[in-house]
């Protein structure tokens, strides 16, 4: 269909048939007042703000709900729609209470800003005005000054629209309406921060935000997030060296204007009380706080003595330059390095075609009409890009399923199998003959998407080959900010993260290793066993396995660059001064390098190291997820129960596991061992009641939960939690046992 | 949570709807609830909301725009007397002043007994019968003058 | 008998007990049906007799009911849906409630027919919660006729099928408005939706859907047995046929009248026994609460039907007609009226949300002697920035019935104001009016 042509304020516009009379202003530039109208939400009309005069039409219309027409005339600010404008505000602001410098929402206030333009400088409106009661709807969204509403129903629509969950209502009628969410609730969504931002007043704010800041007391710095593989670009707010506040910095292409929780509030961490801000060494059991020198020295000297047998362990939430300098630091002195803590099969490292990635640019998610995601957490693991797979199945695309839990997506789901672990290759290799199979034939743009789980399985290479076999574009949900930076920066080396743990001398960076290994508990015998193990981190670790502790400088502190799921690379600079005595663990690693005598690195510059780390390499002809590989037999069926392991939320990485609020929410409840119906009877355990985990030679004791999704035989027990740290493998089988009440140990 | 007549009801309802939109029976099955439970308590809703497949707040968002739901216990007979203008020109606002001086209670009040809650309503569509009062939302019962009134609450005193 | 005057014809030889199918095919009932489904009559010709009869919607707009049923998609694959509005609940009106109750064999053929005309596969008539034991009555008799073979697959053997549902309110006037009552079915909050898209090509789950008023329905097996044009005759040009009126406040017979349109006002007032004794007539309200209010003698000049009220300054809207005599405080009155938009507000959309409540308070401060001089400006100009600019017409029911009362008993207003006392009653009466809003609902906590 043609274009239609319009004029706004006497200006020409053409916009697609469809289009609104607000898409052709925006066209234009030309603003016209709104609240309720967000481009990513449905279309609500309320506010009624956005009210235009339109010629031949007898009364006001609303620009955001009005279809454009061809030859339409529209004005935005003539008498007449002035007066329609002026008329809502004046509206708004009766029951507004008028205290905005009190108001947390002050300075970055819509209706504020808007009442400037439109309001009147008396009212007229001398009643009492309206008080409605403050809620606690949990520990990230505030919702303490409802009077403060405007009922535009955003933060109702992102629940329903977004976040795929409909947490918040607006109850009652007229001027009782009021937005709550159902009684006694909480707003659980890992989504649920982007509603303050929506809000367009100051009813819905930043719980740990609150009050700890004006808005224009902020210096606004550029970020990208530290967690998982999408590379949210942020901006990080500060004041007096603190970070006060992390938002969206809206990119269409990555994040759009969205932020998981996970990225808003893990800045907490920062100022937590188990930050490490001077190096220390231990001498005959006995912490100490030393200099820098004479930490570097020893670190050096031990490094030097174990030449040959130096094992570097990086989280893949490193930076690029950080993984660079720990590789070549690792090959100079002999030894290996990874970032693939969380992976146990390391056969297709020979075998690949490139780097594993997501297949395609992440905002193609949102155009795929058929979808195979196979091992994945995929709302926890990856909220914004499970965001971006709702969006697709709204328009239409069908999701399938394939996994080892049967988790609420809060999205429709075509098809969906649910296999034990042991059993997901043999089930991904029969697809074709499935539901499932002939969804994904009846598509035209089909994806099939491997998730943490998938690439944490005992046969994650086999995996892939078989998703490859399939015939259709296959991808990886990468695990974290830099699991595809990780391989630019050329890791693994000599080995990988398993073998890198058989090393006489360990460097943790960044890494927990009871926390962020596949298998504590091989992790933890080989920190005993090794004859050094430095640690950098930004944190004290929970657990005492290291010889020196060198506090190096987190997100928000440094300056270093992530290489996203889809192959973007972001670089960004420190928004705020380390804490303490820390260091930007490149300037470390540099220095480490200088004094074990390793040539070549003397960089000045973080620019010079990530220079280095990319000179020569086109990172587009590196991505490949093509695998050469033999399909080996499937293993056989393991004896006993199986363990499912997941990675929950708040525990991913060292610094949401200290962010406080991130802490307090739900999805950071203590793990429980869910097991379905059948497997409790036969265990004589029921819901809520104590169980011990027995898993090599360590326990658990967790509360069993019951899960009647899960497949046949296997326990469901999280890893990455303190609780579960004394488990073996993330993959494997373990035991379980009912603990008898009042037996407490 | 109901019982089985209950949902045996609701599930007649639901049958009404095209089968993708069970969430149209949600009216219907909060009457059928506030007729066993008297009204409509957070676990009721609660239960609603599951039996139905829709989010609890949605229910809730129901409940209360409707106002004859009784989101708080109410008397054993809520009489709701009409007293918008038409009504109120044929004589509703003394019917309603004979009852509010019976019972004991202004509008918005229950009776000490836990027997009678009497609400202002607005337009029931049925103004030129009025005085209309209406019994626990169902029964309506129209030309109120104030013997038959006296009549009504001795007959459900005696109930 | 019932007696709802000599001019009746849906709701002639009703005698309160004859409402069952049997007595309703008695009468003639599904006849109409009969012929059409065995003639196989063309839709676009059932449509035609009914554009020809000038039937226009009785819900309150007054829109022209062929024309309407016209704007359904023809060829459009999948459900289409025919939803009757018995949501009946504007103040003044209720004659729905009337012929639900005497007649619902009516209402539940012209459903089918106006199905028939404009392919749809299924009906929902949404009947208000406060007349339960009607919506109960209902529902038998769509199970009689689903028993008959006037509802279900192959419908009298025909190729045509079609369902009828009820779906029952539960106090909300807004869900009398058509989209609201079309959410109120999905499940949702009766908030209406802004329009375009319209019910006919956007309805009931998102499928094309009409809705019509209970007596529109009701009026459509009529038209088909005796023509269009027979229809069209018992009124006026533009205004075919009987109408419901009914006659409330301050008349010697309140009830529901059924006259031709065109009836002149005065003879309808007759009908229901004139004013209370020894009474002047003050002022009448002519089409339900939401309708501009009109000074007597202009009323007493005008004929009911569309377009004579509608040029008096007024509009017919459902039919109601509300008659104030002399001892009415019009400040009073608008006050309870005002209260009544205040309360049913859906709380959408900003200028109704806010507004109504902003009216209500002026209008109750005016009334018990806290008005302010410069208060009538002040409802009139919120009025303005009321009408119009909202999602639905409730806002221009909220504001028009303000503007109307300002309009022609200013001096009304103006003496509570100045004098702190009612100009009809006096300063020391006893309230007729006005208590409304006391009891206002718990969530209506002030600050103090
Ligand atoms: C606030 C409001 C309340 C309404 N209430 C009713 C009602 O109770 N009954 C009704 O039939 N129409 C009512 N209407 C009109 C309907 O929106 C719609 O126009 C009508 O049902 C169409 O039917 P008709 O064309 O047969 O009149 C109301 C409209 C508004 C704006
Ligand atoms: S809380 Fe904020 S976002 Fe939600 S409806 Fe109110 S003003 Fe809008
Ligand atoms: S922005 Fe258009 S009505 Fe709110």
């Amino acid at each position: 269909m043609s274009e239609l042509n319009l004029e706004i304020d006497g200006r020409a516009v053409a916009v697609p048939p469809g289009a609104t009379v607000m898409d052709a202003a925006v066209k234009l530039g030309i603003y016209v007042p709104h609240f309720c109208y967000h481009r990513k939400l449905s279309i609500a009309a309320n506010c009624r703000m956005c009210l235009v005069e339109v010629e031949r039409a007898p009364k006001p219309l609303p620009a955001c709900a009005t279809p454009a027409t061809d030859g339409m005339k529209v004005r935005t600010n003539s008498a007449g729609a002035k007066s329609a404008q002026q008329g809502v505000m004046e509206f708004l602001l009766i029951n507004h209470p008028l205290d905005c410098p009190i108001c947390d929402q002050g300075g970055e206030c819509q209706l504020q800003d808007l009442a400037v333009g439109y309001g009147k400088s008396a009212s007229r409106f001398e009643e009492d005005k309206r008080v409605v009661p403050a809620k606690d709807i949990g520990p990230l969204v505030a919702a303490e000054e409802m009077s403060r509403c405007i009922q535009c129903t955003r933060c109702v629509r992102f629940g329903q629209e977004i976040a795929g969950v409909m947490e918040l209502g607006m109850i009652h009628r007229g001027e009782h309406a009021e937005i709550v969410a159902f009684v006694g609730r909480t707003v659980d969504s890992e989504l649920s921060g982007n509603m303050i931002d929506l809000c367009p007043v100051g009813a819905l704010t930043s719980k740990p935000f609150r009050f700890a800041a004006r808005t224009w007391e902020l210096a606004r710095r550029k970020s990208i997030s530290p967690h998982c593989g999408l590379g949210s670009n942020l901006v990080v707010q500060v004041k007096q060296n603190r970070v006060k506040r992390v938002l969206p910095l809206e990119n269409e292409a990555v994040n759009e204007c969205w932020l998981s929780d996970k990225d808003r509030y893990s800045y907490e961490a920062l100022e937590s009380g188990e930050r490490l801000t001077r190096p220390m060494l231990k001498d005959h059991g006995q912490w100490r706080e030393v200099d820098w020198p004479q930490a570097l020295e020893r670190v050096a000297a031990e490094l030097t003595k174990a030449a040959g047998s130096v094992g570097i362990l990086a989280t893949p939430h490193s930076t690029l330059e950080e993984l660079y300098l720990a590789g070549r630091l690792a090959q100079a002195l002999g030894g290996s390095a990874d970032f693939r803590l969380r992976q146990s099969d390391f056969s297709g490292d020979a075998k690949r075609g490139g780097i594993p990635w997501l297949g395609m640019p992440v905002a193609n998610l949102d155009g795929l009409d058929r979808v195979l995601v196979v091992g994945s957490f995929l709302r926890k693991d990856h909220p914004l890009l499970a965001q971006r797979l709702r969006q697709a199945a709204k328009r239409g695309c069908r999701v399938n399923v394939l996994h080892s839990v049967d988790d609420d997506w809060l999205m429709p789901i075509a098809n969906r199998k649910i296999v034990p672990p042991s059993e997901l290759l043999e089930a991904l290799r029969g697809v074709n003959g499935t539901p499932i199979g002939e969804s994904l034939r009846s598509g035209r743009n089909v994806a099939v998407l491997l998730g943490n789980f998938a690439q944490q399985h005992p046969q994650a290479a086999q995996l892939q080959a078989a998703a490859q076999a399939l015939g259709y574009p296959i991808g990886f949900l990468g695990e974290a900010a830099n699991s595809v930076g990780g391989y630019l920066a050329g890791l693994p080396v000599g080995g990988n993260a398993a073998s890198a743990l058989g090393h006489k001398a360990l460097v943790l960076l960044n890494a927990e290793p009871e926390l962020d290994c596949a298998d504590p508990q091989t992790a933890g015998q080989a920190l005993e066993r090794a004859q050094f193990v430095v640690a950098l981190g930004a944190f004290r670790p929970a657990r005492d396995g290291a010889d020196v502790l060198l506090p190096i400088a987190p997100f928000a502190e440094t300056a270093g660059t992530f290489v996203s799921t889809e192959g973007r690379i972001q670089s960004f600079h420190p928004a705020v001064r380390p804490a303490g005595d820390a260091r930007p663990a490149w300037k470390v690693l540099r220095v480490l390098g200088n004094l074990a005598g390793v040539a070549g690195f003397d960089y000045e510059t973080l620019e010079q190291v990530r220079e280095a780390c990319l000179r020569g390499k086109d990172l587009a002809a590196l991505l490949s997820n093509r695998i050469d590989l033999a399909a080996s037999p499937a293993a056989p069926a393991p004896q006993g129960l199986q363990r499912i392991a997941e990675v929950p939320i708040h525990f991913a990485d060292a610094l949401v596991r200290r962010a406080p609020s991130l802490q307090k929410t739900r999805d950071a409840q203590p793990p429980r061992a869910w097991m379905n119906a059948r497997l409790m009877q036969q265990l004589g355990v029921s819901a809520g009641q104590p169980v011990l985990i027995r898993q090599g030679s360590g326990e658990a004791r967790l509360a069993a939960a019951l899960d009647d999704r899960l497949p046949e035989g296997c326990v469901r027990v999280p890893a990455a939690h303190a609780s579960t740290a004394g488990l073996g493998a993330m993959f494997g089988t373990l035991g379980v046992q009912a603990v008898a009440v009042g037996k407490a140990a | 949570m109901l019982s089985p007549e209950s949902l045996r009801r609701i599930d007649r309802e639901i049958a009404k709807y095209p089968a993708e939109h069970k969430q149209s029976a949600v009216m219907a099955a909060l009457i059928v609830a506030q007729d066993e439970k008297g009204w409509l308590a957070t676990e009721t809703m609660d239960f609603v909301a599951q039996y139905l497949g829709m989010a609890p707040v949605a229910v809730y968002e129901v409940a209360s725009f409707y106002n004859m739901y009784n989101l708080e216990p109410a008397g054993q007979y809520k009489l709701t007397v009409c007293t918008c203008l038409p009504c109120g020109l044929q004589g509703s606002l003394d019917a309603a002043d004979h009852l509010k001086a019976r019972l004991g209670v202004d509008f918005g009040e229950t009776t000490a007994d836990g027997r009678f809650t009497l609400k202002e309503g607005e337009c029931m569509g049925a103004c030129a019968m009025a005085p209309v009062v209406l019994v626990n939302n169902k029964k309506m019962h129209d030309y109120m003058s104030n013997a038959k009134l006296d009549a009504l609450l001795d007959e459900l005193r005696k109930r | 008998m019932l007696d709802y005057g000599p001019d009746a014809i849906l709701m002639a030889g009703l005698d309160g007990a004859n409402w069952r199918l049997a007595d309703y095919e008695k009468r003639g009932g599904y006849e109409a049906l009969r012929k059409l489904l065995a003639d196989q009559v063309p839709p676009e010709r059932v449509i035609a007799e009914v554009k020809k009869s000038a039937l226009r919607g009785r819900g309150g707009a007054g829109f022209p009911t062929g024309l309407k049923w016209s704007f359904m998609p023809r060829q459009f694959p999948g459900a289409k849906y025919m939803v009757c509005n018995s949501d009946e609940g504007e103040p003044g009106t209720c004659k729905d409630r009337d012929l639900l109750r005497y007649n619902p064999h009516s209402v539940i053929e012209g459903m089918i027919i106006a199905g028939y005309a404009t392919g749809s596969t299924a009906g929902y008539n949404y009947i208000h919660g406060e007349i339960w034991a009607l919506y109960e009555q209902f529902e038998e008799a769509i199970e009689e006729a689903r028993r008959a073979g006037y509802l279900g697959r192959d419908i009298l053997g025909s190729a045509f099928s079609f369902e009828v549902y009820a779906h029952p309110g539960f106090g909300a006037y807004i869900c009398g408005e058509e989209t609201g009552l079309l959410e109120s079915i999905e499940g949702k909050k009766g908030q209406p939706r802004f329009k375009p898209p319209f019910p006919a090509s956007f309805g009931l789950y998102g499928k094309p859907t009409t809705v019509n008023n209970t007596e529109t329905f009701a009026a459509v097996p009529w038209i088909m047995r005796h023509g269009g044009d027979a229809f069209l005759n018992l009124g006026r040009p533009n205004n075919g046929g009987t109408k419901l009126f009914s006659v409330t406040g301050h008349v010697a017979r309140p009830g529901n009248y059924e006259v031709r349109l065109g009836t002149p006002f005065a003879r309808l007032l007759e009908m229901a026994g004139g004013t209370r004794a020894g009474k002047r007539l003050k002022a009448v309200i002519p089409g339900g609460s939401s309708m501009p209010v009109l000074p007597a003698d202009v009323m007493l000049a005008t004929d009911m039907d569309y377009d004579s009220i509608a040029k008096a300054g007024s509009m017919l809207g459902s039919g109601a007609v509300i008659v104030m005599d002399e001892t009415t405080c019009m400040v009073r009155a608008l006050e309870r009226l005002s209260y009544f938009y205040f309360e049913e507000s859906c709380g959408q959309c900003t200028p109704c949300r806010e507004g109504t409540g902003w009216l209500y308070r002026v209008v109750h401060r005016i009334e018990t002697g806290r008005g302010r001089a410069e208060d009538l400006a002040l409802l009139d100009n919120v009025s303005d920035n009321i009408a119009g600019r909202t999602i639905c017409a409730l806002g221009d029911a909220a504001a028009l019935p303000v503007k109307s009362f300002l309009k022609h008993f200013r001096h009304e207003f103006e003496h509570h104001i100045e004098h702190r006392s009612c100009l009809v009653s006096g300063p020391d009466s006893e309230p007729k009016w006005g208590r409304a809003g006391a009891h206002l609902p718990p969530a209506m906590a002030r600050a103090a």
